[in-house]
């Protein structure tokens, strides 16, 4: 038998396997490296950044300010029209007036038979006059923004006539450039209402050229005739229920919100550090009393004790309130950050690296700051980044029940308060500041999620 | 397990007591008091005010009469509203508000742990992409936002019946309790859903569900026995938390609905300062947490027989 050949050979290494290939990554650049490979946290993470952008260099670019009223456009949605009429100065109206009919006692009062807008309709005046009701002995005049069919809803009662002899009426209430229902009913001595005569009046807005020049639409009061159309400021986002500009007070109100809603977690993040690596550090008793401590505080009903203190911190009338809120805010916020920290110290002071840098003589203070609190880092940032959402709705819960930042100051939670009263008729008032807390607290909550998959392998999600 | 019990509401008295205790000096440290109003009062008027409620008295005085009372249950009289106690108060409004709680938690429970499990078990397919959307936007949008459009619908919907299904505001019947518990219950569910699923994933595929296949169980009870029974732990863990939430949102959804439960009148209390009020309120709100979180903790120890009281 011939002797078998191996047809084997050993293999050579040919490379050298104890060359580093890339330059070893710190734990940082590890995790920004997982970050950007998450689409998801990036793309939040640019919102995030843009959310800042709009509320601090915004108000740069966009120069309103959220405290001026246009009075001409209350209520605006966003995209309405800003064609303006000039025309001359307001002179006063006489009035229409008939002899009164006498009626047939017992008889129902029939309805006035003819409602006529007198002149144009605009938003300075509505003219409207009709036609004498027999035995009429007052009329009055209904009106409203929705068609009273079929409901029969006649709307806000504008005015009573009470002389019978007059049978028109001039509405100057609060006029905007919208179509009215307007309703005339006749009234009989006892107060029985008539049917009703109804006329529907698209108002146009109007303006003196005195007006105009005064709110700088044109340069002087002679460049425009009447007759002429002009065009009103422009108010991208609308304006709320005072006419100030919703965008204006969307970026200052931003300033409010994202500033306690980054500022307040940030500050009482801290707090829990100092507190929970003590605690942790201190071991023992000492710990025990400190944890017992921070869950009385846990156990303190939150916002009960967020209104609590902000009467307490909020002496003088007129201000803000921003700082009275931040501070309870971190009154009541360490101890969640303090208990995770605790734990993450009572873990790492257990570590092999720790007991080898006490060997080398390590000090506690440069144990704490050097070993212990760095590698707490991770953890800390998710709650961080997890708290500025908390933060940003009890912000605005706070300033939606009232008890939150002061009017006229804007916040997003107190745009969303008055938004939602007008919900039915304006509701890009509502929407607007709802939708930009929605939007921050999304982006915070994705950004969150991201720097815990990134940061933090234990606690990575299995989505 | 009657030790942990005991241990456990001894460590809740305690903490109830704390509570108060914090209260009533936060409280007393607010300037002014309820007796100063609108009306002006003649000095020798509100000596006789201050005597007859004991304002007089040096605080740590009125701090220990007020602990011997509350002790035997007497939170005093209001301040504001004449001769009014403050046990009928509460008890006319918090059983409102604690209605409203409970009703959103149950809701919250029942729909995050079947929506989780109802994700984790499409991962990556429609229901799980849609609900977990959903759940993102749930998570991400303000209680009041929900109860503002919660409400715009019922009008809608009203409006398209012809006839009042379902109250718009106000409380009483079932009909009217049925739209604010969802609202408030919704972001909550948002909350239990995610860990639900997250918990869900985990045991999908464990060992143990893997031999319950193998053994032929039909899917259903594996589901049932399983799968849910495990994933379902750690969403009693974050319940007892998640009533606090509730709470917090609850005054919200009060507001809005004009729902006579505690909350507004808790905040009308503060702005008046009516002492006896405010106390009664935040001591029952924080016991009501307590033990709340107590109870949980108890269950959680019967449900899972791993975990070792003591």
């Amino acid at each position: 038998m011939a002797a078998a050949t191996l047809s084997f050979e050993p293999v050579r290494i040919e490379r050298d396997v104890e060359t580093v290939a890339r330059p070893s990554l710190s734990y940082w650049q590890d995790a920004w490296i997982r970050l950007k490979a998450n689409t998801r946290a990036l793309i939040s993470l640019y919102l995030v950044i843009g959310l800042l952008a709009f509320t601090l260099f915004g108000p740069l670019i966009w120069r309103v300010d959220p405290a001026v009223q246009d009075l001409d456009q209350i209520s605006v949605p966003p995209g309405a029209g800003r064609d303006v009429t000039v025309v001359n100065a307001y002179t006063p109206w006489q009035g229409v007036t008939a002899t009164p009919l006498p009626g047939e006692p017992g008889r129902t009062l029939a309805a006035p038979a003819v409602l006529a807008v007198v002149g144009e309709p605009t938003t300075r005046a509505v003219r409207l006059r009709w036609e004498p009701v027999p035995g009429a002995a007052s009329y009055r005049v209904f009106r409203n923004i929705f068609d009273p069919e079929p409901d029969g809803a006649l709307g806000l009662p504008i005015g009573d006539v009470l002389n019978p002899a007059n049978v028109s009426f001039e509405d100057r209430l609060d006029l905007k450039p919208l179509t009215y229902y307007y309703s005339v009913v006749a009234l009989d001595g006892s107060g029985a209402q008539s049917d009703r005569a109804a006329a529907t009046v698209a108002v146009t807005r109007v303006i003196t050229a005195a007006e105009a020049a005064q709110k700088g639409l044109i340069e002087q009061a002679s460049d425009a005739r009447p007759g002429d159309v002009l065009q009103l400021q422009v108010h991208p986002l609308g304006t709320d229920y005072l006419g100030r500009d919703m965008l204006a007070r969307l970026m200052h109100g931003a300033r409010v919100s994202l500033f306690i809603g980054i500022i307040a977690p940030f500050a009482y993040v801290m707090v829990g550090i100092l507190y929970g690596s003590v605690a942790g550090f201190m071991a023992g008793r000492a710990d025990q009393i400190l944890m017992r401590f921070a869950d009385f505080v846990v156990a303190l009903p939150f916002l009960l004790f967020m209104i609590l203190f902000r009467i307490l911190f909020n002496v003088q009338p007129g201000d803000d309130g921003i700082y009275p809120m931040m501070v309870a805010m971190i009154l009541l916020g360490w101890p969640a950050a303090a208990r995770l920290v605790r734990g993450q110290i009572l873990q790492i002071r257990e570590e092999g690296y720790i007991g080898a840098s006490r060997l080398l003589g390590a000090k506690t203070n440069y144990l704490v700051l050097r070993h212990m609190i760095p590698n707490t880092m991770g953890v800390i940032l998710v709650t961080l980044t997890f708290a500025v959402p908390s933060a940003i709705f009890t912000e605005a819960f706070l300033s939606f029940i009232g008890m939150g930042v002061a009017p006229p100051t804007p916040s997003w939670g107190s745009m969303c308060n008055e938004g939602l009263k007008t919900m039915l008729t304006t509701p890009h008032e509502l929407i607007a500041p709802a939708a930009l807390i929605s939007v921050t607290v999304l982006a915070f909550n994705l950004l969150g999620d991201g720097l815990r998959d990134a940061l933090d392998a234990r606690m990575r999600s299995t989505e | 397990m009657l030790r942990y019990t005991v241990k456990r509401l001894i460590q809740g008295v305690v903490t109830v007591w704390f509570i108060a205790t914090a209260t009533f000096f936060a409280m007393h440290a607010v300037p002014g008091d309820p007796l100063t109003s609108d009306k002006a009062v003649s000095p020798e008027i509100r000596a006789n005010l201050e005597a007859r409620y004991g304002l007089d008295r040096p605080l740590v005085e009125q701090y220990w009469i007020y602990l011997t009372n509350m002790a035997s249950g007497d939170f005093g009289i209001s301040f504001t509203q004449q001769n009014r106690e403050v046990n009928d108060i509460i008890a006319e409004h918090f059983k409102v508000s604690a209605t409203l709680g409970i009703l959103a938690i149950v809701f919250a429970a029942f729909g995050g742990i079947l929506w989780g499990a109802v994700t984790a078990l499409y991962r990556n397919r429609a229901p799980d992409i849609v609900i977990v959307f959903l759940v993102i936007l749930g998570i991400s949008v303000p209680s009041f936002v929900f109860a503002a459009f919660g409400q715009l619908s019922v009008v809608k919907l009203n409006d398209w019946l012809g006839f009042t299904l379902v109250p718009v505001a106000g409380w009483g019947t079932v009909q009217h309790m049925i739209v604010p518990s969802l609202v408030l219950g919704l972001g909550t569910m948002a909350f239990l859903t995610r860990l639900m699923r997250s918990s869900m994933l985990e045991i999908v595929n464990a060992d143990f569900v893997r031999t319950a296949r193998a053994k032929g169980l039909p899917a259903t009870r594996i589901f049932r026995k399983h799968q849910l029974r495990n994933a379902i732990l750690p969403v009693i863990t974050v319940l007892g938390p998640s009533i606090a939430a509730i709470t917090t949102g609850g005054f919200v959804v009060e507001l809005v609905f004009a729902i006579p439960g505690l909350g507004r009148y808790f905040v009308q209390a503060v702005q008046q300062l009516d002492y006896t009020v405010i106390m009664g309120t935040t001591v029952l709100y924080g016991a009501f947490l307590v033990f709340m979180v107590i109870a949980v903790d108890i269950v959680y120890g019967l449900v899972d027989p791993r975990v070792r009281l003591d």
